[in-house]
């Protein structure tokens, strides 16, 4: 048999040309919807972002003034939620990683962690509605409404947490053990060390959806409308998602503006979220000695 | 004086692998053991067996005895399930086949392990720094750079450092499975001629990466075919004399 070169190396070189060109299009094609939502609540929003829609609070029935009590409720609702999920999800991740055997028990955790991020948002919000609100009596509060979006995100956190610290590879754990390390020491000093730009991103991103949801806190926490600040723990109060489908749907005689400001604020504070994941992961793979 | 005492030892996996069928040997203090023979012989798990590094394996039954040698000739016993395996990790150090340092500074690779058993003092973890580097012969080529990372080091010097890290906890034993296996030539003779130094004051144990290596360096030498001990004898006889038709063929490369 004859080898005979460069028979179909120009077709090849076009099929391969053809396919490149396509994969780029596509990948364009998935941005452009990103963009377009961006762009497109910016123009429409900008103009009525001012010091006073930030800082102040909404008045005329909502149709004017500021959204600021919906500012600071989302930033509570965030912290709650992470204070919420992220030690039980770290903890969790770590005996996930480092301690559970590949077993039955073992199978049925990840298992029921993998449903727990398949269940539609709405479904957390009427569970916290049961069991903390009416159960356990924290009655509609920033309570109830942080730990019904913490069950909501530890799932995400769990998952990504752990496989950030599986990805710590193997031989470093046997290397420190081998140098006289416990488990515990093992883990401390090498594996979560390591791992930390992929926790931290995992619960930035599940932070980041929880800030940006409606129905876990409809009817766990959140206020249609409230003239004071919350000032404690056991109070209601305004966020931002909630408010933008209140005035979205709810107020007739609504301005878009204020419609379109408050939507911008909200993807402002999510992307902010975002782009800190992004950061961090960047810098620590800088950093990163292996 | 012996530093291990090991009887009829056999150790079984988990999937009812037995990986050593009753091994017998006795290892010398301050020289260098040679255990050597084809992949599968056992003398990964006989090395892990007296760190207790096999407790991370799926094992699934050790019998026979085997016994660490004390300074006062009282006698360890390794199996002991309630053995302080931290206490004798410490003891009996161990150098891997691919040099893997830790992601850290040069530095703190070699304060490590003194770390985690708390020690805190400068002085004394720049002085380990200094000695370990020293002994491994790395010192001159990284005093300048121990705050660098460990993964800035070519293969060897990591390899080097490795050692160095397990000198850092002055152990009693050192154990290197294959440590040059990935090393060029002039890497691997700086780590041999470390091993010379070295067995004046270290037990070692060495499981070679060619049976050149094991005849250059052996003051004894054992070879472990499917988990059988078949010969073990002083110095090089096993290289120029060996007894068993098997060590014969294998040293002289018919199989392997």
């Amino acid at each position: 048999m004859t080898i005979r070169p460069n028979s179909s190396s120009a077709r090849r070189n076009l099929v391969q040309t053809i396919g490149f060109s396509g994969l780029t299009v596509l990948a364009i094609l998935t941005v452009l919807p990103i963009f377009f939502v961006v762009v497109y609540i910016f123009v429409k929003g900008i103009s009525a972002i001012s010091l006073d829609f930030l800082t102040g609070f909404p008045t005329d029935g909502m149709r004017s003034g500021g959204i600021y009590p919906a500012i600071l409720g989302t930033v509570i609702l965030t912290f709650g939620t992470a204070i919420a999920a992220v030690p039980l999800g770290i903890a969790a991740s770590i005996y996930l990683s480092e301690y559970a055997a590949d077993n039955r028990w073992t199978r049925m955790i990840r298992i029921s962690i993998v449903s727990l991020a398949g269940i539609p948002s709405v479904v957390y919000g009427l569970f916290g509605l049961g069991v903390f609100v009416l159960f356990l009596g924290t009655g509609t509060s920033i309570l109830a409404a942080s730990l019904t979006l913490g069950i909501m995100t530890l799932p995400v956190v769990i998952s990504t947490a752990e496989e950030a610290m599986r990805a710590v590879p193997q031989s470093f754990r046997v290397v420190s053990i081998s140098l006289g390390g416990t488990k515990w020491q093992t883990i401390r000093r090498i594996v979560i060390p390591q791992s930390v730009s992929g926790i931290l991103t995992g619960v930035i991103l599940g932070l980041e959806r929880a800030a940006g949801e409606t129905a876990p806190i409809l009817f766990t926490g959140a206020a249609f409308y409230l003239p004071t600040l919350p000032t404690s723990a056991m109070d209601e109060t305004m966020a931002l998602p909630y408010h933008l489908y209140v005035i979205s749907t709810q107020v007739p005689g609504m301005p878009s503006s204020i419609q379109f400001g408050t939507a911008l604020v909200l993807l402002f504070l999510v992307l902010s979220l975002n782009l800190l994941a992004t950061v961090i992961r960047s810098r620590a793979r800088r950093r990163r000695m292996w | 004086m012996n530093k291990f005492a090991i009887s009829d030892l056999r150790v079984t996996y988990s999937d009812d692998v037995e990986a050593l069928h009753g091994i017998t040997l006795e290892i010398p203090a301050n020289s260098i053991t040679v255990l050597f023979g084809p992949a599968g012989g056992g003398k990964s798990t006989l090395l892990r067996t007296l760190n207790r590094l096999n407790d991370l394996s799926d094992i699934k039954s050790v019998s026979g005895s085997a016994s660490l040698v004390n300074q006062d000739s009282s006698q360890l016993d390794l199996l002991d399930p309630k053995l302080d395996v931290i206490g004798l990790r410490r003891r009996v150090s161990m150098v891997f086949a691919r040099p893997i340092v830790l992601p850290m500074t040069i530095r703190e690779n070699l304060t490590y392990g003194l770390t985690l058993a708390g020690e805190r003092n400068p002085g004394r973890l720049a002085d380990a720094v200094e000695r370990s580097l020293q002994k491994s012969a790395l010192w001159d080529e990284v005093k300048d750079r121990l705050d660098e990372p460990a993964v800035s080091l070519s293969g060897g010097q990591q390899q080097r450092l490795c050692l160095a890290r397990s000198l850092a906890l002055d152990p009693e034993v050192i154990m290197l499975d294959e440590p040059t296996s990935g090393l060029d030539p002039i890497s691997t003779t700086k780590v041999e001629a470390s091993l010379q130094e070295l067995k004046e004051n270290y037990t070692i144990i060495l499981v070679p990466h060619s049976i050149q290596q094991a005849a250059r360096t052996a003051d004894q030498a054992a070879f472990l075919l499917q988990g059988h001990l078949i010969e073990y004898t002083e110095g090089k006889e096993l290289f120029l004399n060996p007894h068993d038709k098997r060590t014969q063929d294998y040293v002289e490369g018919r199989f392997g």
